[in-house]
This record gives structure tokens, C-alpha cells and sequence, in this order.
């Protein structure tokens, strides 16, 4: 039996987490009862007109540049014409020959091979919405029109089930990375379909190839890769010819089927929209979008444990979320520890809400010892509830640091004199009689004394004692 | 005088002066319509409770002192245009009963201003058609002569003009739509730079060549609704940021120094010779009054027809491709299943016309016929965007027919489609260059009994409103 391997493509579409559709004011989150989250634009209603929403440009573009695509000085859209009851207008806002985004590439290592996995070109384009199909009929829901998708179209290079996989994660990581979408299979943020076809190793033509749609996790993509490839031999080898078409996998059979084939192919008949005028993104444009691109993922954590010295497990918790890796790199600029600013930020449990000028001042208040450990929990509560400055907050709650000795001195007279009895078993060597005097300093100064300064200050004055 | 025959300037004068109020004019108008209206057919809409709604309002705006020159003037609005509450059937049967959720851009700017709609004005279905005849709803008369037809596609709305039941339209220009159905009625009809009316809430027809415009009594008046119209519309992505709306700053300024050019090629074969000598006629008039007359040429003219057709066409199948009865609107009865449903849908809710251009647009855009087609039509469209450039370095305006013949007998040619088409020729190289046109009377061809109202067309470049406005003022005070 001659050996084969695939030939796989993938088309993975990513819906951008803009705060607007692509084309109306629209939100484009998900959620929201059946066609709550719509208008006459998105709705497609007589005489309504499209207005392209340039967050998604910008936020295309920024995936584009982080895949290592050359971003298009030029790009425009095409309408993509096809009847379906969940397409308002029907026809589809897409790009078709001058998408934004091409010539883009993919790193991936599987079991200790690096391979270069081309992209061929994102585009951006609008979902379509959702037919809800119940006993008593079936309805479209018009929320999901207009939310914003990019198509990122990969060259034929993948050629294993476990290279397809390595690509769709390091993408997902990237595109997260820049922050422009959460990709998220499970919710559909981010959906794949494969294209796969056989040929003898060897070989270097392309032979007929399927095209697996509706795959909705990584695992099935996997599964749906092999069974596919499965099936392909079976079928040459059987000698039969294998038909260019769409199939859909099975996870309960872990087989491909095929979909019900159309009479003739679709003719979707592209044009340029007439109401929409191109996009030019000038130099200026590309630089300022460059400028927001982050450094990779594994640059910054080399960087995190390398220059900032922080334990690898913090670190990576941290770079594992875009947002909150964001936080840190913006914070970390004006602090003197960076060590400080990770624990303080990753002891709280929604850091990313807290903008990085509190997390910065935070840090360096807790650092030059104006503030004590205990404090930074109640001025973020306290924050959050406000909104007032840090400095503010401090002076409001009296949670100075006690740094006055002289002051320190006399309470620490005060309790000694007040407390016989620990001060007693202290001297007869029962050492934890000294938490109860650490404690009646920490009430008489509102917790604002410097623990470890307090204690010395103890220790001395009852050695002389 | 009666109030209906009086134009906007005459009308505004007498509110202004308290001798009447928009609730008297509008009431006087419906009047007019219930009178006239039999006969013409101009309204598919008579919005009588609107129409009183908004001359309250009119009223109330004059009495605080927020009168412009459009407040409690009573006019019409052509079928595809939304207006909230009011149907909007582009004159189909696919949307007869149409009610829109939202007011069109123009609507909002003419209520703003305290205009009175008065009601909705048929036209070619779809706007497809060039005398109203393409209406699945209604038949409209001209006025001049009732066994004629009132031109198209905006014929409902010259008609109505002409009818003295309105004192001013709102139409829409895609091929001549506006100009030549002004022509056949005896009315000033302006073509505006494509991009200064918005068009969000006109339904398409072909979104690269559509333009809203004015249709009026007089010169004067056409200016006056232009201006109340004509803004930037975020709304709307072709609408141009920034351009001055001043249109009547030039009316009554004398017309030295302008050079007005005639290019042969508007009054070649197939041009009706009392047409030919009516426009003549006019351009002496406008020699008098000082401008500089020239014959010129413009070749690329030529290409104009087939380019049109097939861009339009095409837009127009993807732009009409909503219709498919889900939503909204018509949906045909006993379908078994999604194609079928489809395709009954659309074949029962589409007239002729527009079933043929559908298929047509369909075709030039499929697959291995879009080079030669859509790409080849666009070429062209480039090359005649380039012609009138160069044309306009040595003219301030040029000068033609707006049809080559006056208003055909309802009947006459609606048989014909292409002979329907060639009447189209001299109106469409405006809209495939965007550039600004209007339509002004210039008298009469007497033909059996009737005499048929003639138009010539003033051709300017994008944003020369100011100037077109000049000119056919000049000649319309010449007359």
C-alpha cells in the first residue's frame, strides 16, 4: 500500500470583539433576546445603507499584523450574492479580490519540527444571523447580522491532524494575544473549516480536495481530519474517485458525510458594493496600528522571568491573559518592583478592571513602605467603589504607614504598660506573648504601623525591661 | 389666483404675511388632489392626517418664530422614498402594503424645515421605466394631455406639479428619472451632484447612480428645496463631506463671460426635430441673455447607453435580491419549500420590467461573463467620467435635450422595451458621471390636439448647481 499523506487548508473565521457591528451602531456582543440586537441597517430594511465601522479595520489589521501579513494600503468590499433566510439583504458584505490582509505566516513545532505555515489573506466581512427552528415554525434572529468576522485563509501547508491543531492554537493565542477577539470555539467566536485532500508522499500535485464545515471544537477537527483521511484512502485505494464536495463530521460515528449537494454550484455573482467607498489606510495609519502591536507572547515571557525576575508560574499566569499582560507591561514601566506589581495584581481577582496607573501607585506606595501589605486590598475595594485618587483613599482611611518612631516609641511605652501579664510571660520565655502587644500597637494605630519595625521596637524595649 | 397654482416664493410670501396659514394650504391642497387627482393619478398615497399633522406644526413653528422658507409648504413625495407610517411601495406589488420603521434622510430634513407631505406619487415600479406605465399599481396621466403619459420614473411626482396639486415634488434620478418626466409635464426638475442629497432611506434601484431631486414650478423654488435637502449624511457613504449648499446665491446674475457648450451629439439621429429646434431656440435665448454659445463634441456619449444598462442592472439584482418574501412585504401563497418560495415570491411580486432587469444584472455579473460585462461598462463609465472633464475645461455648462422626443401616447411604446430604453439617451451620461442636470420647459410641440410640454437640460459639473440654477433662471425670466 503506497503511503499517503493530507494536504490540508484551513478558513477560520473570528468574530472581532468590537463594541459596534461592522455596519450600524448596533452592539455586537453576544446574547440579548431573538432580535433584540438589531436595526433597519442590519436588518437589511428598503433603503437602509451600510457604514463601514473602522475599529474593524483597525482591529483586522492588528491580527493581520501580529499573522505577519502585509496590511493593504488599498483594500475595499464586495458583495457576495446568495438567498438564505438568515441573510437579511441577501447578499454578504465580504472582500473578494483586495482583502485587508496577505502574505502572512504561522510558525508552529510539532514534536520538535518548526514548519512555516502560510497565510494566504484575511479579510473582513459580516456574520449573517441565526434560524431558530421551533414546534411551531421557524424564525430568524437577526442579533448576530453585521457582528464584525475576519476570514483567515491558510495556505495548503499543513499536512497532519496534529500540525492543523498546532496552527489553530498558536492563531487562537495570537489573535488573542493583540486582543481583538476572545476566539472561543465553544461559543463560536471562533469556527474552522477544513480542506483536506490525499496524495502519495512524494508527490507534489494537489488532488481533488473536501471541504469538513461546522466543525465546533479542536478536538473534532482532529477526530474529522483522520476519519477523513481515512476515507480518502479507502476510497483510491478502492479505486474511486473522489468528488469535490462539502461533508460534515460525525463525532458519534467519528465519520465524515457528505452534505446534500446542490443542483449546480453556487454562482455568487461579487461585484463591489456601490455603497461603500474603498479603504485607503495611509502610511501614518499603518504605524500607528503597528505601534499598538504587543511583542509575542514567549518574548514577553522571557522578559517577565529574564529582566523582572518574576517566578515562571507567575509569569505565565499572567502573559495567558492578553488583557491582564497588557496591565502588567503598561504598569511596569514606572515601578521600581516588578516582583511586587505581579503578586499585588494576581492577588486580586479582577485586576484587569483596575487601570495600570493605580496598580503602578499601589505598588510603590507598598514599596517605599507608606502604605502596609494589608492596605492595597482595602484601597482597591474602595477604588472600585469611588473611583477616588489612591492618594485620597490613603489619607481617607488613615492607612498611613505609622513611619513616625517617636510616635511608634511612646504607644509601644503605652502597651507595655498596660499589659503586665504578656509582658510577664514574655520574659519567662513564652515567646508568642509578644503577638498580643503586636496587636495592641496594630489597634491603637489603625493597623498603621510597619509590622516588622513595630516588633524590633518590642523586642528592644523589653530585653531592657 | 388660486393657492395650489401659486409656487413656493408666492406661497411663502402669504404665509410670512399672515394672510394664510399651512393648515389653510394643506387643507386647500387636498382639496386640489380630491379634484384633480381622479383624473391624473399622480398620488398612491393621500396621507390627509400627516398632512394636517404636520401644517399644525408648521403653524406652531411660525408663530415661535422658526419659519424657513419650505415651512407650510404643501408637497409630494415620491413611492421610494420612507416615510414613517406612511407606505412606501416603490408603486410594487411586492411591497403594496409596506409600512416603513424609519423616515428617510430627505423626510426628516423636509419636516425639519416645516414642509407639509402631503402624500406618496407613483412611478415606474422600482423606479425601472421611463413613463410611470412599469406602476403595478396605478396609472398616471399627464397633465398637458391626459391620453399621454406623464414621463418616468418619477412620473407621479412631475405630474402632480404640473397638476397644481402640490407646490413642489421630491423625485428621484437614476437614468433621467427626475429631468425627463419635467420635461414631458411642463416642470423645473434638478439632477443634484451625486452624493449631496442622501440617500439613506431612498430604496436602491442602482446605488452608484441614484439621486434624490427636486421638482417645481419654478427655478427659483427648485433652489430653495435643494438647499433644504441637501447636507452630509453620516448615515450614508457616498454622501460628500463638505460642499457649499448655497444654491440660489447666483439666480438673477447676468450671464457674461458664461460659456455654454451644445455637443452634436445630443441632436443626432433619432432627436425629433421640433425638440431639436425648441432647445435651439432656448440656447438663443440664453445667448441674449450674454452667456457664450458653442457646439462641441462628445464622443464618448456613445458608450453611455450600454454601460448604463448593464451597471444598473447589475446593482439593481443585488440591491432588489432583499425581496424575497421572509421578512417583509409580498410573500405568494402555497410554496412547498425555500426555492419554491423564492422563486413564486419573486415572480408573482415583480412586474416585467423588473424581472428583466434582474435577469439582466444577473447575467453580467456570473461567472465568466463579468469581464465582459460589469468590468467593460465600468471602463466605459471611467472614459466618459473623463470626457466630460475635458469638456468642462473649455465650458462652463453644456446644453441639450433632456428626451429626444415630447410625451408619447400611454400605450405608445410599452410594448417596446428597447425603443423605451433609446428615449433614455440623452438623460443617463449624467448619472454615470454623477454630475448635476436640470430640466427646464422651454415650450410646446403641438401634436394632434395637445400641446406637449418640451424640456432642455442644463449639464454642469459636480457641485455647478449654483451656476445651472443661474442660467435657466436667466432663461426662465427671458420667456
Amino acid at each position: 500500500m503506497a503511503k499517503y499523506e493530507c494536504v490540508i487548508g484551513l478558513e477560520v473565521h473570528i468574530e472581532l470583539r468590537t463594541k459596534t457591528k461592522i455596519f450600524c451602531d448596533c452592539p455586537a456582543d453576544h446574547g440579548g433576546e431573538p432580535n433584540t440586537r438589531c436595526c433597519p441597517v442590519c436588518m437589511g430594511m428598503p433603503g437602509t445603507l451600510p457604514v463601514l465601522n473602522k475599529q474593524v479595520v483597525d482591529f483586522a489589521a492588528r491580527a493581520g499584523m501580529i499573522l505577519n501579513c502585509e496590511i493593504a494600503h488599498f483594500s475595499k468590499m464586495d458583495r457576495k450574492n446568495y438567498f438564505y433566510p438568515d441573510l437579511p439583504k441577501a447578499y454578504q458584505i465580504s472582500q473578494l479580490d483586495h482583502p485587508l490582509c496577505e502574505h502572512g505566516y504561522i510558525d508552529i513545532n510539532v514534536g520538535g519540527e518548526e514548519k512555516r505555515i502560510g497565510i494566504t489573506r484575511i479579510h473582513i466581512e459580516e456574520d449573517a444571523g441565526k434560524l431558530v427552528h421551533t414546534d411551531s415554525g421557524s424564525g430568524a434572529d437577526c442579533n448576530r447580522c453585521g457582528v464584525p468576522l475576519i476570514e483567515i485563509v491558510s495556505e495548503p501547508d499543513i499536512r497532519s491532524a496534529a500540525q492543523a491543531k498546532a496552527y489553530l492554537e498558536r492563531l487562537r493565542e495570537l489573535v488573542r494575544w493583540v486582543g481583538v477577539s476572545d476566539c472561543q470555539m465553544e461559543t463560536g467566536s471562533m469556527r474552522c473549516d477544513v480542506n483536506l485532500s490525499i496524495r502519495p508522499v512524494g508527490d507534489t500535485n494537489l488532488y481533488t480536495r473536501t471541504e469538513i464545515k461546522n466543525l465546533n471544537s479542536l478536538k473534532h477537527i482532529v477526530a474529522a481530519i483522520d476519519a477523513e483521511k481515512a476515507r480518502q484512502i479507502d476510497e483510491t485505494e478502492a479505486g474511486r474517485e473522489l468528488v469535490q464536495e462539502t461533508r460534515r463530521y460525525d463525532p458519534e460515528k467519528d465519520k465524515t458525510y457528505s452534505m446534500r449537494v446542490k443542483e449546480n454550484a453556487n454562482d455568487y455573482r461579487y461585484f463591489p458594493d456601490p455603497d461603500l467607498v474603498p479603504i485607503y489606510l495611509t502610511d501614518e495609519d499603518h504605524a500607528r496600528l503597528r505601534a499598538m502591536i504587543p511583542d509575542l507572547p514567549e518574548e514577553r515571557l522571557a522578559k517577565y522571568t529574564g529582566e523582572y525576575k518574576l517566578p515562571e508560574a507567575t509569569a505565565k499566569t499572567l502573559c495567558d491573559e492578553p488583557k491582564l499582560a497588557n496591565l502588567y507591561q503598561e504598569a511596569v514601566q514606572s515601578v521600581k518592583q516588578p516582583k511586587l506589581l505581579a503578586n499585588l495584581m494576581l492577588a486580586d481577582s479582577d485586576a484587569a478592571a483596575i487601570p495600570a496607573a493605580v496598580w503602578a501607585e499601589l505598588t510603590n506606595l507598598c514599596a517605599e513602605n507608606k502604605i502596609n501589605r494589608s492596605a492595597p486590598a482595602k484601597l482597591l475595594e474602595a477604588f472600585r467603589e469611588t473611583g477616588k485618587e489612591i492618594a485620597v483613599l490613603v489619607k481617607e482611611l488613615g492607612l498611613e504607614q505609622v513611619q513616625d518612631t517617636g510616635l511608634l516609641n511612646s504607644i509601644a511605652d503605652e502597651v507595655i504598660a498596660a499589659n503586665p501579664k504578656a509582658v510577664a510571660d514574655f520574659k519567662s520565655g513564652k515567646q508568642a506573648a509578644i503577638q498580643a502587644l503586636m496587636g495592641q500597637i496594630m489597634k491603637r494605630t489603625k493597623g498603621a504601623a510597619n509590622p516588622a519595625e513595630a516588633t524590633a521596637l518590642l523586642k528592644e524595649k523589653l530585653s531592657k525591661l | 389666483m388660486k393657492y395650489s397654482e401659486m409656487n413656493i416664493a408666492a406661497l411663502s410670501q402669504l404665509l410670512q404675511n399672515k394672510e394664510v396659514s399651512a393648515m389653510e394650504l394643506a387643507k386647500d391642497a387636498l382639496q386640489a388632489i380630491a379634484e384633480t387627482d381622479g383624473t391624473v393619478g399622480a398620488y398612491l398615497t393621500v396621507a390627509e392626517d400627516e398632512a394636517c399633522r404636520q401644517a399644525e406644526i408648521a403653524d406652531n413653528m411660525r408663530a415661535e418664530g422658526k419659519a424657513g422658507p419650505l415651512t407650510g409648504i404643501p408637497f409630494a413625495m415620491k413611492d421610494n422614498i420612507c416615510t414613517k407610517g406612511v407606505r412606501t411601495t416603490c408603486a410594487s406589488k411586492m411591497l403594496e402594503n409596506w409600512l416603513p420603521v424609519y423616515d428617510a434622510c430627505v423626510t426628516e430634513r423636509l419636516k425639519a424645515a416645516g414642509a407639509v407631505m402631503l402624500g406618496k406619487t407613483n412611478m415606474d415600479e422600482f423606479a425601472m421605466g421611463s413613463s410611470s406605465e412599469n406602476s403595478a399599481l396605478q396609472l398616471t396621466r399627464n397633465p398637458a394631455a391626459t391620453d399621454y403619459v406623464p414621463g418616468g420614473s418619477s412620473g407621479g411626482s412631475a405630474a402632480a406639479v404640473a397638476a397644481n396639486e402640490c407646490a413642489f415634488a421630491i423625485g428621484s434620478d437614476t437614468g433621467g428619472s427626475i429631468r425627463q418626466p419635467a420635461s414631458f409635464c411642463g416642470v423645473v426638475g434638478m439632477k443634484p451632484t451625486y452624493g449631496t442629497v442622501s440617500r439613506y432611506g431612498l430604496v436602491a434601484y442602482a446605488s452608484s447612480f441614484d439621486q434624490i431631486g427636486p421638482l417645481t414650478k419654478t427655478v427659483a423654488d427648485n433652489a430653495k428645496v435643494l438647499e433644504a435637502i441637501s447636507c452630509h449624511d453620516r448615515r450614508d457613504s457616498t454622501s460628500l463631506p463638505e460642499f457649499d449648499t448655497n444654491y440660489s446665491s447666483l439666480i438673477g446674475k447676468d450671464l457674461s463671460g458664461m460659456r455654454i457648450g451644445l455637443p452634436k451629439e445630443y441632436f443626432g439621429e433619432g432627436i425629433n426635430a421640433d425638440v431639436a429646434a425648441l432647445v435651439q431656440n432656448a440656447a438663443k435665448q440664453l445667448e441674449n441673455a450674454g452667456a457664450k454659445i458653442e457646439e462641441c463634441s462628445l464622443p464618448a456619449v456613445s458608450y453611455a447607453l450600454p454601460a448604463y444598462y448593464v451597471l444598473c442592472c447589475a446593482e439593481a439584482s443585488s440591491n432588489l435580491a432583499r425581496f424575497d418574501g421572509i421578512r417583509y412585504g409580498f410573500r405568494a401563497e402555497g410554496a412547498e419549500d425555500l426555492d419554491r418560495l423564492y422563486r413564486m415570491t419573486r415572480t408573482q411580486g415583480f412586474g416585467r420590467e423588473v424581472r428583466r432587469r434582474i435577469l439582466l444584472g444577473n447575467y453580467v455579473l456570473s461567472a465568466g461573463y463579468y469581464d465582459a460585462y460589469y468590468k467593460k461598462a465600468q471602463q466605459a463609465r471611467t472614459l466618459l467620467i473623463r470626457a466630460f472633464a475635458d469638456l468642462f475645461k473649455d465650458y462652463d455648462m453644456l446644453l441639450a435635450p433632456v428626451a429626444p422626443t415630447p410625451a408619447y401616447k400611454i400605450g405608445e411604446k410599452s410594448s417596446d422595451p428597447m425603443e423605451m430604453a433609446l428615449g433614455d439617451i440623452c438623460t443617463v451620461p449624467v448619472n454615470l458621471a454623477g454630475l448635476p442636470a436640470i430640466s427646464v420647459p422651454c415650450g410646446t410641440v403641438a401634436q394632434d390636439s395637445a400641446n406637449l410640454p418640451v424640456g432642455f437640460q442644463l449639464i454642469g459639473p459636480a457641485f455647478s448647481e449654483a451656476k445651472l440654477y443661474q442660467a435657466a433662471a436667466a432663461y426662465e425670466s427671458g420667456i
